[in-house]
């Protein structure tokens, strides 16, 4: 295949949408757009400066996209980069503000999503799109339902619905199921029977495979060689870069809702260079030093003893000092935010006691732990910590209005004064307490958060996932913050699914699976491989850099452990799965493999979502937002 | 109907213990013969089994108590045609309002618009263009006012709750103004032939209830309108993106119901022989009251014709028990409240046990 000329712009734009429309002209320059694909045609489809605003964000400023006939042309971008909007813009749900589309060479509007769909473009959004209450064949024949004068003919659906999914190699598949009782992946499956259902020319697909185990993912790139081979030319998103070496032809990249490259190879251009692309700097961490006497003296705060809830975890015994901050580390399904919950109150545990400074809480209790000194900045920050619609000063007093109240009228006053203050120490932007705090960055909302415990006056904070949903230069701020508060005094018990963010910010680390404190290590003395080794197969630890004695291999009785539980509906990753096929296979080569899957894993670290601006396109990221890539994914529930 | 029931993880399949790395096909595939077992089994056995089952247990229960308490005269088929006519007029006020909530709105203006459809279709004027020239009013203002809750609904944005709220205060209004707070009277013979015709000794205010349930039963489930409404009240961004026009679907829904009001008006006025700005009041609470024992979700994309019929047909069956024995109104509309959080309550536990 001729490589097309790529040419990317690695300097990150400052300026308004001059310099936007600068930088769009120049990479609308010929080697883009004369860039020849597989088949030498003429772009299928051409985008050209595409503008979007929602209010208070602009969420595409200046995008080029060409797609080629017949190929897969790869979308990436962090999460706020501009992807779902981008989509959108095509499907015909959003409409652009600047910019042209220009569609087998002529200039087209997609007023509404019938039309994008009539011109053979179809979308398969993250889940989005389905009705859970209507069974498999309506969902893939709705809007466009086999109907004679309005009545349906369900059974020419339920045939025709049979075909599509057979094609996609799911014909044990029941049209007539109900799409809500069905898998993560096979709603994923219904959702392209549904793109196949039109007579499509392009299909976007928003990340398929996030959802899929191995096989199925195989499937998946089975079905879009058939695709590409028929000359149907498939957007395909993911965050698996290896992913789109594997199948992409060609990539364009996203940041801040501009195209920062297009056209780049996909199978040879490096990995590293498409993160750099992505993330607009190479360094992604940026944790401050940790101070060298770690709360050798210092009081214990936060003591758990023998805390148990049936079907979660068990017999968990850990204490948090004055200072320090110990991270939970472990698979989602392992019981970190359980514990988090429980240890704040908000469930109630089978067995077992919290106490603090010597006390015990009363369990089960919300307004006991925070009456003893507890404060919990939540996973979902959107839905479980925010007034969205309340000022950034209201969301930061929710926790401290008895103080500011007298008779039970509040002073206003004094409390916009104090949550200035707090705001302004957390350097909270804008610094205009009085905003809305839904127009905030994520980072900036996470602070406003942590603030409503610093007002409150808190011994421990406990954080879960304190980072997801924030962009790389607020975490180094909010890595800063936390590390400041533990210097002050506060206990800090951190949740994260990113193993270099738990190793990098905590002082002590517990390595939780399955509902166990499986190793319990200060963190310098565990790295990354080790904690991913102990969460994912409890096995010994080993290091993918030293030459493996075959006696010391990962234990292959313990690697396919029958036993390990897993949900039918739990999202299985493929790399997991491939790690026991590594684990099974005793050739040295696969160890190497191995180690190399790990590598991947920790790039698609750098390549994870991270959700920028608080902004409407976001409604739908959030809520997945940046673990997928993660560790989280890889495991299952306990049972 | 059946269709929209969970799909049931009650079905056991045995399966031996698989290998693990045959754990997740072995799973999918298990999960597949249960939807096989579940969907072999009639349409009627899976109808009653989740949802409907006990609704017919709590009319089986109100026949217990109306036969231990009244014995012959409660089970006497005059008092069961009672029943059953007190039942129509309210009935097909539930019918429309059973698409508006399955496509996840809710109309607060049902009961004003048949007062003012009756009132607007038995003025003087109206009744001198004859039998037709009544029922066509009547048509005509429930759809067209139906139309209006629907175009400030899905074109101005207005949430459901406003628009029919205002509808609710206006239309009233407007039927006391038409009619001068005076109660009129029909003196067309083809109306007032209406509620005493009983073809085959069924009443033809039953028959209209019963033709009007049987075709909305036909296009909730057998037509494209339908199939869109459900989609509608379950994921409107999802309807949309499939290049559904929900904003004209969801317009339609209300004159689906403006135009239900409009029929019930003209039932109600043959029944009383009146129309009157009085007429309907309350049916809102009634009819949604209905739609929810029903098994419909008030937040919509999930409910039954027939569930929302049972309902009707509950309530109607009480009021009928108070007042052969003699019980106040006031305790009536305490076990009215009682019925509702019940059903509720027992629905969620069916619908959790279930899924």
């Amino acid at each position: 295949m001729p490589r097309p000329t790529a040419e990317v712009l690695q300097s990150p734009a400052e300026g308004g949408p001059a310099r936007a429309e600068h930088r769009a002209r120049a990479l609308r320059g010929p080697p883009v757009t004369s860039a020849s694909g597989p088949t030498g045609a003429a772009p299928l489809l051409e985008m050209r400066g595409i503008v979007k605003e929602f209010p208070g964000v602009r969420a595409l400023n200046g995008v080029d996209l060409d797609v080629l006939p017949g190929e897969v042309h790869c979308l990436l971008g962090q999460n706020g980069a501009g992807k779902s909007t981008l989509i959108k813009v095509l499907a015909g749900a959003h409409q652009p503000d600047e910019g042209e589309i220009l569609w087998q060479g002529r200039p087209v509007t997609i007023p509404r999503p019938d039309a994008a769909l009539a011109m053979g473009m179809a979308t398969m959004y993250q889940e989005l799109d389905l009705v859970d209450g209507l069974s498999v064949a309506d969902n893939i024949f709705l809007g466009h339902e086999r109907a004679r004068f309005g009545v349906t003919r369900r059974r020419e659906m339920n045939t025709a619905a049979s075909g599509l999914l057979a094609r996609l190699g799911h014909g044990d598949l029941r049209p007539d199921r109900e799409v809500g009782a069905l898998s993560a992946a096979g709603k994923q499956i219904v959702s392209m029977a549904r793109a196949l259902s039109h007579d499509i020319r392009l299909i976007v697909m928003d990340e398929p495979s996030a959802v899929l185990a191995a096989d199925e993912v195989d499937n998946l790139f089975r079905v879009i060689r058939d695709l590409t081979a028929s000359g149907v030319a498939v957007v395909y998103i993911s965050h698996r870069l290896a992913e789109i070496a594997e199948i992409g032809d060609r990539v364009t990249v996203l940041k801040d809702g501009r195209t920062v490259a297009t056209g780049l190879p996909a199978r040879s251009t490096p990995t590293a260079d498409v993160v750099a692309l992505m993330t607009g700097r190479t360094v992604e961490h940026a944790f401050p030093d940790r101070p060298s006497t770690v709360a050798a003296g210092a009081p214990e705060v936060l003591r758990v003893e023998g805390l148990s809830r049936t079907g979660e975890f068990a017999e968990l015994s850990f204490s948090v000092h004055a200072g320090e901050i110990v991270g939970l580390a472990g698979l989602v399904g392992a019981g970190r935010s359980e514990v988090l919950e429980t240890v704040y109150g908000a469930r109630t545990p089978t067995t077992g006691r919290v106490l603090v400074d010597g006390r015990p809480v009363r369990p089960g209790s919300v307004p006991a732990a925070v009456a003893a000194g507890m404060g919990l900045a939540p996973e979902e920050r959107k839905s479980q910590a925010l007034v969205l619609q309340a000022s950034v000063a209201q969301n930061i007093s929710l926790a401290s209005l008895r103080r500011f109240s007298r008779l039970g009228l509040l002073d206003r006053r004094r409390e916009l004064a104090d949550a200035r203050e707090v705001a302004g120490q957390l350097d909270v932007r804008p610094a205009d307490p009085t905003r809305s705090v839904r127009t905030l960055s994520g980072g900036n909302q996470q602070k406003a958060v942590v603030g409503r415990w610093l007002l409150k006056g808190c011994r421990v904070l406990i954080l879960d996932e304190p980072t997801r949903g924030v962009d790389v230069g607020a975490r180094a701020e909010l890595y800063a913050l936390v590390r400041r508060l533990a210097a002050e005094g506060v206990a800090v018990l951190l949740v994260s699914s990113e193993v270099p963010e738990v190793l990098g910010l905590a002082d002590r680390v517990l390595v939780m699976r399955e509902g166990r404190v499986v190793r319990e290590a200060a963190a310098q003395d565990l790295d990354e491989t080790a904690v991913l080794d102990l969460v994912m197969s409890g096995s010994a630890v080993v290091d993918p850099a030293q030459e493996l004695d075959p006696e010391q291999e990962l234990d292959p009785e313990q690697e396919l452990d029958p036993d390990q539980p897993r949900g039918p509906d739990e999202p299985v990753d493929r790399d997991h799965a491939a790690d026991r096929d590594h684990a099974a296979d005793r050739d040295h080569a696969a160890d190497r493999d191995h180690a190399a899957d790990r590598d991947h894993a920790a790039d698609r670290d750098h390549a994870a979502d991270r959700d920028h601006a608080g902004g409407p396109q976001h409604g739908d990221d959030a809520g997945r937002g940046g673990s997928e890539q993660t560790v989280a994914r890889q495991g299952g529930a306990p049972a | 109907m059946t269709e929209r029931t969970p799909a049931g993880s009650s079905a056991v399949v045995a399966v031996a213990p698989p290998p693990a790395d045959e754990q997740d096909r072995v799973e999918r595939q298990a999960a597949e013969a249960a939807a096989h077992a579940q969907a072999r089994r009639p349409a009627w056995q899976r109808a009653g089994e989740i949802r409907n089952l006990g609704l017919f247990l709590v009319l089986a229960v109100l026949f217990v108590v109306g036969l231990l308490t009244k014995g012959h005269t409660f089970v006497d088929s005059a008092n069961l045609l009672t029943i059953l006519r007190s039942a129509s007029v309210i009935g097909v006020v539930t019918v429309g309002m059973t698409f508006v909530i399955i496509g996840g709105g809710i109309d607060l203006s049902v009961g004003a618009l048949v007062a003012l459809a009756s009132v607007w279709a038995t003025t003087v004027a109206t009744q001198s263009y004859g039998t037709a020239g009544v029922i066509f009013t009547a048509l005509g203002v429930g759809a067209v006012a139906g139309l209006v809750n629907g175009l400030l609904i899905a074109y101005g944005r207005l949430v459901p709750f406003i628009a029919t709220l205002a509808m609710l205060a206006s239309a009233r209004g407007l039927a006391e103004r038409i009619s001068n707070k005076r109660t009129q009277i029909v003196r067309d013979e083809g109306i007032r032939a209406i509620a005493n015709t009983d073809p085959l000794g069924i009443p033809l205010l039953v028959i209209i209830l019963l033709v009007v349930a049987a075709l909305a039963w036909f296009v909730l489930n057998r037509t494209t309108f339908g199939r869109r409404t459900f989609a509608i009240g379950g994921n409107a961004e999802a309807a949309r993106l499939a290049g559904i026009d929900v904003r004209r679907h969801i317009a339609l829904l209300y004159v689906v119901s403006g135009l239900c009001c409009g029929i019930a008006a003209i039932m109600i006025a043959s029944r009383t022989t009146t129309g009157s700005s009085t007429h309907g009041n309350l049916y809102e609470l009634d009819a949604i009251a209905a739609v929810i024992i029903g098994g419909t979700l008030l937040a919509g994309g999930r409910g039954t014709l027939i569930g929302s019929l049972l309902g009707v047909l509950i309530f109607t069956t009480i009021t009928n028990l108070f007042v052969l024995n003699n019980l106040q109104t006031e305790v009536q509309n305490i076990a009215k409240g009682v019925i509702i959080v019940a059903a509720v309550l027992l629905q969620r536990r069916a619908r959790e046990a279930g899924t």
